[in-house]
């Protein structure tokens, strides 16, 4: 019998579909994948065993007796532990959250719930999605299946490292500055970052709440247009929610074709700082487009190089305002102190232990650009950077259809190599911050190998514009598994001590 | 805590050697089914905690979502006041740790108020007018509610714990700003009071707000300073917090101009700071510095998208604005024929509506003001409660009057059926005839209580029959008492004259 973890979640819906393939022999396959190789990866926090094979074995029932089902129905999810679940803990990678059962589900659970698609469980990241790398996570770092000694990148690096290891076909991340995409491009998986507003954030535990958003980590293209049309759409929980309809995202994934499609290749995002293997095979790509009938042209953004410096205010002043809740009042830790426990060393305590350095980092670095007499030159600057940027995508997006660039600058790096220096960690985001910035979509597919590890292409397409992604995204691995002879994946190495 | 009293001078002191200034932050609490940001019920009174959604709770992962009603009942408090509104205005966060406020922000709007620029007219007990500026009234979520407990005084300092109410956290609110308001003088006291009355009339006209402030519905900040008469420039202001009457208005307004006075007359200089107020000793005392530094690392709230307003949208709640409390006053006191003093006795007294009401069901509006200016009145006073609280309706009145037109009973009885009706005995007819108050119209029982009262006063009898028909009053006082009190006077008179063949 085929290995039901190495089949992607199409040909495992079709296969339910089909009765081929029953779902709880799905979710048990993939359970037991999650009890081989987890204690290696690290990439759930919590394995939603009982309640992942009861929707399976109702999805059984309910398919025997012949009820119209979701195409998706019975395929089996993990959900990053920033998203909030009914029934399961939710830690946000904190110690804070240690414990803590959301009352709520999370918009896009109640839509995957609705799908009938069963939660495997929750997936590590850094604390509260604050890293490139994992390493915060509060409770352990995840480690990447291609080289266990290596980061599986971040923030979402427990939903990529799960999918890359076959530990389920479909995970969702959130990406605040490249946490979808930048694990993606790290571990050798398909991650998309959707137009902001385009899925609910209702129910993701906020970070930065004008640059977050939920999107599908997966294997393939067509994966991720599955599950983001899953997840899409308008929510009247969530104010900034589009009212578009999602689109059609895998009709976009099946017609793959960049025939005469207008790419173009952001000069400020290549060449220097760029490992040479990455600009190596982002060029093969290039090639590879230009000789499929893309119209390959070079595009500028000059304030790009502004990005960076202006997310690392944002960010941290939305996070600082949206982790004050966290003050053991009314969930989660509460440490009281000795002595007279007033509400404020109460707070104060509770805060000091349950956070970890990088939250602090930037509660603190928020705090400060939020302050009276330093709000115009940090956060105001900044907001006008915001625009800049923004204006760049559209003068850009009047030259081609979509842009491109390498996902990340580099492979994975060792674990601890860059756990000392916030600011070479930071630097991993340069090439997916400004989607967010912007709000525009983007998405990172495997672009091969640089000494034996994975390096991600990224396509950006204008807001509300997520079917180019596809359309491009899918080409391009149509294109570059003709090369390889099959899914990179295929290539990665067994998981050391797992036979 | 109640510290010593500061020294102050007397008003009169204080009112010769400086100008008050005022300024007035009135938070108005929303009557919307639903929270400023969540589908919580909107409830008062109801058990702990109940009225609350993880929205409410500020539990991780929560959005907001506007309550457009309470947008649309922001922007008739605006027109209502004079305001322009906003096109387009936003939220954002007021960031403070409290436990009070679940998300340690307060969703409030800043720079962008929902309404601005406005003035009303408030008009004093003896007709003045004053204008009061409004510089804005902008929209904002209520706290929680905290309970200090196993202190003496209910205060956090020396409480052991604290209990804390969410389910008024996130109810919408309407905070009214006005510009400073110089001019008032000796007034300023009774301009403060007459202010709060105003806004609290005006919502609840509106019916955006319950405004009943015992129950925190309209919330008064009252800021003072003073300047030395002729000076320009404005004093230094204390905010005193949470004056939840209008009587305490006054009342804290008239303090703290007399407690600065005796500050700055003994040379030393005011403290910007919140005041609290304490009725129990009619003064307030320090509480926090406040100054305009106050560091709230207020930011666009960036889970909101901005409120958007249109010329059609407006234009249809404007037409929805009831008429203004001042025009209603003008036209009814034109309607009713009321002299200016009376009219201002009945608005003073808070029988207007009650009036209005009776008047509307069939009474003559100078029985009326007699009825709700008069018995009601005086039993309301006895009662210590609002006149309209005593259950006297209008079709009561009807009723009652009625029966006095049709000379089934006098004035005097007429308040013996009340209290019959007020003790639950029945209608006004019930009430009659269960405790045989109906006027004796029998003549022959006249006659018989006539003849006595002839033969006990034959003086008087000499009098009216020699022409002093004025005597007539003291017979008809005799049959009044013999019959207790049950006859119909003018009959009874009439008798009298027939009797002893005077013609009247």
């Amino acid at each position: 019998m085929t290995d039901l973890t190495r089949l992607s979640a199409a040909q495992l819906a079709e296969k339910l579909s089909s009765r081929e393939v029953s779902a709880v022999e799905a979710v048990q396959a993939h359970l037991d994948r999650i009890g081989e190789v987890d204690p290696a990866i690290n990439a759930f926090l919590h394995v939603n065993t009982d309640e992942a094979l009861r929707v399976a074995s109702e999805v059984d029932k309910e398919r025997s007796i012949g009820d119209a089902m979701h195409p998706l129905a019975g395929v089996p999810i993990a959900v990053k532990d920033l998203i909030v679940t009914k029934g399961q803990p939710t830690t946000a990678g904190s110690k804070i959250l240690e414990g803590w059962h959301s009352p709520y589900d999370a918009t896009v659970v109640r839509r995957l719930r609705d799908a009938r698609m069963p939660i495997l469980g929750k997936t590590n990241l850094d604390e509260f999605a604050m890293g490139s790398s994992t390493e915060h996570s509060a409770y352990g770092p995840t480690r990447n299946p291609w080289d266990l000694d290596r980061i599986p990148g971040g923030s979402g690096g427990g939903s990529a490292a799960a999918v890359a290891a076959f530990e389920a076909p479909l995970a969702l991340g959130t990406d605040t500055g490249g946490s979808i995409r930048q694990p993606g491009a790290v571990t050798g998986t398909v991650g998309v970052k959707p137009t902001y507003g385009g899925v609910s954030r209702y129910g993701a535990i906020a970070m930065a709440s004008s640059l977050d958003q939920i999107g599908p980590v997966t294997r393939t293209v067509l994966d991720a247009a599955l599950l983001h049309e899953v997840i899409g759409g308008h929510d009247p929980h969530d104010s900034t929610s589009l009212t578009d309809p999602v689109g059609a995202l895998v009709e976009a994934a099946r017609n793959a074709d960049v025939k005469g499609m207008r790419i173009g290749v952001i000069k400020e995002l290549q060449g220097e700082g760029y490992q040479d293997g990455v600009q190596a095979r982002f060029n093969e790509a290039l090639d590879l487009l230009r000789q499929a009938g893309a119209n390959v042209v070079e595009v500028s953004c000059p304030n790009f190089k502004y990005a960076l410096g202006a997310y690392y205010l944002i960010m941290p002043s939305e996070a600082s305002s949206n982790l004050a809740k966290y003050d053991g009042v009314r969930f989660g830790m509460r440490v009281v102190p000795d002595g007279a426990p007033t509400i404020e060393r109460v707070m104060g305590a509770t805060r000091a232990a349950g956070f970890g350095d990088e939250v602090k980092r930037r509660i603190i670095l928020g705090t400060y650009a939020l302050s009276a007499g330093y709000y115009d030159a940090y956060y105001g600057s900044a907001q006008k950077v915001r625009t800049l940027i923004q204006r760049d995508f559209d003068a850009a997006f009047t030259q081609a259809d979509v842009l491109i660039s390498p996902t990340a600058p580099t492979t994975a790096f060792k674990l601890g190599e860059k756990l000392d220096d916030p600011l070479a960690m930071y630097l991993n985001d340069v090439a997916t911050i400004p989607a967010n910035m912007a709000g525009v979509p983007g998405i990172s597919v495997p672009g091969g190998l640089a000494d034996g590890l994975p390096v991600g292409v990224q396509f950006l397409a204008p807001a509300r514009q997520d079917a180019r992604l596809y359309r491009a995204g899918a080409a391009l691995e149509s294109l570059l598994e003709d090369t390889w002879g099959g899914p990179l994946l295929a290539q990665a190495p067994e998981i050391a001590g797992v036979k | 805590m109640t510290t010593a009293t500061a020294e102050i001078l007397s008003f009169e002191e204080a009112m010769e050697k400086f100008d008050p200034v005022l300024g007035f932050e009135v938070h108005v609490e929303l009557n919307t089914r639903t929270k400023m940001f969540s589908s919580a019920p909107n409830a008062f009174g109801d058990t702990p905690n109940t009225n609350v959604t993880p929205v409410d709770l500020g539990l991780p992962g929560v959005l907001p979502v506007i309550n457009r009603v309470a947008v649309e009942s922001s922007i008739k408090i605006g027109l209502a006041l004079g305001c322009k509104i906003a096109e387009k205005c936003h939220f954002a966060r007021k960031n403070y740790f409290y436990p009070d406020t679940p998300k340690n922000f307060q969703t409030s709007q800043y720079d962008e108020p929902i309404a601005y620029d406005g003035s009303i007219d408030i008009e004093l007990a003896d007709g003045t007018v004053f204008t009061v500026e409004i510089e804005r009234a902008h929209m904002e979520e209520d706290a929680g509610k905290l309970t200090h407990m196993g202190g003496a005084t209910g205060r956090i300092q020396g409480a052991e714990f604290s209990l804390v109410d969410y389910n008024r956290a996130g109810v919408p609110l309407v905070e009214i700003v006005t510009k400073p308001i110089v001019g008032a003088g000796e007034r300023a006291p009774e301009l403060a009071k007459a202010y709060v009355a105003a806004i609290r009339e005006i919502v609840k006209n509106l019916g955006v707000s319950d405004a009943r402030m015992e129950r925190g519905n309209v919330r008064c900040d009252a800021n003072v300073s003073l300047k030395p008469k002729g000076q320009e420039k404005f004093g230094t202001r204390t905010e005193t917090k949470n004056v939840n009457s209008l009587r305490a208005v006054e009342h804290a307004v008239r303090y703290e101009i007399q407690r600065h006075a005796a500050v700055l007359d003994g040379g030393g200089t005011i403290t910007q700071e919140t005041r609290h107020w304490h009725e129990d000793t009619r003064s307030t005392t320090a509480g926090r510095p406040k100054s305009d530094a106050d560091d709230y690392r207020y930011f666009p709230e960036p889970d909101l998208v901005p409120v958007v307003t249109d010329d059609a949208w407006i234009e249809k709640l404007r037409s929805e604005l009831p008429e203004p409390p001042a025009a209603r006053r003008k036209r009814l006191q034109t309607d009713w024929g009321y002299a200016d003093a009376e009219f201002r006795d009945v608005v003073n007294a808070g029988v207007m509506d009650s009036i209005e009401e009776t008047i509307a069901a069939g009474v003559k509006p100078a029985t009326a003001r007699k009825w709700w200016m008069g018995e009601i009145s005086r039993r309301a006073k006895v009662a210590e409660v609002e006149p309209a609280e005593l259950g006297v309706t209008p079709a009561l009145i009807v009723e009652l009057q009625g029966l006095i037109d049709a000379g089934k009973i006098n004035d005097k009885l007429s308040r013996e059926v009340l209290d019959g009706v007020l003790a639950g005995e029945g209608t006004p007819t019930e009430v009659v005839a269960q405790r045989g108050l109906e006027v004796v119209s029998d003549d022959g029982a006249l006659l018989e209580a006539i003849d006595g009262a002839l033969a006990a006063q034959p003086d008087v009898a000499d009098k009216i029959r020699g022409g002093k028909l004025q005597a007539v009053g003291a017979i008809v006082g005799g049959v009044m008492k013999a019959t207790r009190g049950q006859a119909d006077a003018g009959r009874v008179r009439q008798l009298i004259l027939e009797r002893l063949g005077v013609e009247g």
